[in-house]
């Protein structure tokens, strides 16, 4: 954790008054202790990525906050998925974990043919 | 090692002839052959083809320009991405939302359905339910009804069809959840399980099973009687049998079904000597062999 005036001074081409903005907007949700802001490592990340995005990709910061929140959205959606994968690789059996690796790379037509040809309708008399 | 576009005097946007043309300049002024003894101008040289090098290259200087290796074309510890944090626990800080629990009861309906029996929607088919069975070798291989009690208390009766193999799915028509307003039921599908058996192994329509014998059974013949599937069956050994001979029982594999002819079960046979038997270590005393025989032969160093 850092303070903002190390970042400032880390972190060149990055203006404290920009940075006070973006912690403003809520772009950046360093956490504040005393009078000063105090960033985590995802939080540097941050600066720097917002800072590439405004600088580099000449993503104005009107358009900034539609960005962001996209972001957000996707990362979101990876942290599940990798939350899903880390479940199924500890608890689905490995057969069950190579059948899906299996359809997902060939697609939804291998799943259909394979069905088609181990499911067959089972006759005789079914109780209740 | 300085910034080779520093070194070579040219900005970063610098085109391929700009690059060329300016290390062509410096080079004729540093050359170490146009300044004899001159360590400054070796030392200047130096660096000026190192730099040209590095961005003649256009792979290397947009390895460079991205900061994946430094001047001297060594690879640069990756900085750390926002991806590698937000990936991660830590990106739950920029989440939707404080406390939200990343999964919602939609997002599991969603992905997992029936599993979670989801009602169908009005008017549509019943959902189709997914239940496991676990049955033993020969249930699986000559075919078995078995009782299914579902968790709302229904029982099913599930018929396995005989060569029912590990991991196949039987589908019974209407027995999964409930159609509304007139639409069909879904369907109940059964993955099943084949537990191993002791000394059967299936290999497709085959069984395959290792089949002990006794010395004189091996070497005499004999008429012994061998485990199948389907119950024991006689069967001859040849005289002058081994270990590792392979029999077949036609037919005696899984049995015929659904239009598919029955397999075979093929027996390989495995010599076992039994307890000491002062006659027989008498006997192998005594014994010359007609065709004396190294069987390690083939494993000999260089053969």
């Amino acid at each position: 954790m850092i303070t903002i005036d190390i970042l400032v001074t880390q972190m060149t081409g990055l203006q404290r008054q920009d940075l006070e903005r973006w912690i403003a907007n809520e772009w950046v949700r360093a956490d504040r202790r005393a009078d000063d802001y105090v960033f985590q490592e995802i939080d540097v990340a941050r600066v720097r990525l917002i800072k590439e995005l405004r600088d580099e990709m000449q993503v104005g910061e009107e358009a900034l906050p539609v960005v962001l929140s996209l972001l957000d959205q996707l990362y979101e959606q990876r942290r599940r998925m990798r939350e899903l994968c880390d479940l199924l690789r500890r608890i689905a059996p490995e057969e069950m974990r190579e059948t899906l690796a299996r359809y997902l790379e060939e697609g939804a037509a291998a799943v259909r043919a394979d069905e088609a040809a181990s499911i067959r309708p089972v006759p005789g008399p079914i109780r209740r | 090692m300085e910034d080779p576009y520093k070194t070579l005097g040219v900005a970063r946007d610098a085109s391929q002839d700009d690059i060329r043309r300016a290390y062509r300049n410096l080079a004729k002024r540093h050359h170490p052959d146009l300044n004899p003894g001159n360590a400054k101008a070796e030392e200047r040289f130096k660096e000026l083809s190192a730099a040209n090098a590095l961005l003649s290259d256009p792979v290397k200087r947009g390895q460079f320009d991205r900061g994946e290796i430094d001047a001297a074309g060594q690879p640069r510890a990756p900085r750390p991405s926002y991806r590698d944090y937000a990936e991660g626990e830590p990106g739950r800080r920029y989440g939707p939302g404080p406390h939200s629990a990343a999964w919602s009861a939609d997002d599991l309906r969603d992905m997992f359905g029936a599993m979670f029996g989801q009602k169908s929607r009005p008017g549509g088919r019943g959902a189709d339910e997914h239940y496991a069975l676990t049955t033993g070798f020969l249930d699986a291989v000559n075919g078995a009804t078995r009782r299914l009690t579902l968790p709302d208390g229904r029982t099913l009766d599930v018929k396995i069809p005989p060569g029912t193999a590990d991991g196949q799915t039987l589908r019974l028509r209407g027995q999964g959840g409930k159609g509304s307003h007139g639409a069909p039921d879904g369907d109940a599908l059964i993955d099943i399980h084949v537990l191993p058996h002791r000394f059967f192994k299936r290999d497709g329509r085959d069984i395959r099973l290792e089949l002990p014998v006794t010395l004189p059974e091996a070497v005499l013949g004999a008429s012994i009687e061998v485990p199948t599937p389907g119950g024991p069956v006689r069967m001859r050994i040849p005289p002058h049998s081994d270990s590792g001979t392979e029999l077949r029982l036609r037919g005696r594999g899984v049995p015929a079904h659904g239009g598919q002819a029955a397999g075979d079960l093929f027996a390989t046979l495995r010599v076992v000597v039994g307890a000491p038997d002062a006659a027989l270590e008498g006997f192998l005393r005594a014994w010359k062999p007609e065709h004396p025989a190294n069987p390690r032969h083939a494993m000999e160093a260089g053969s």
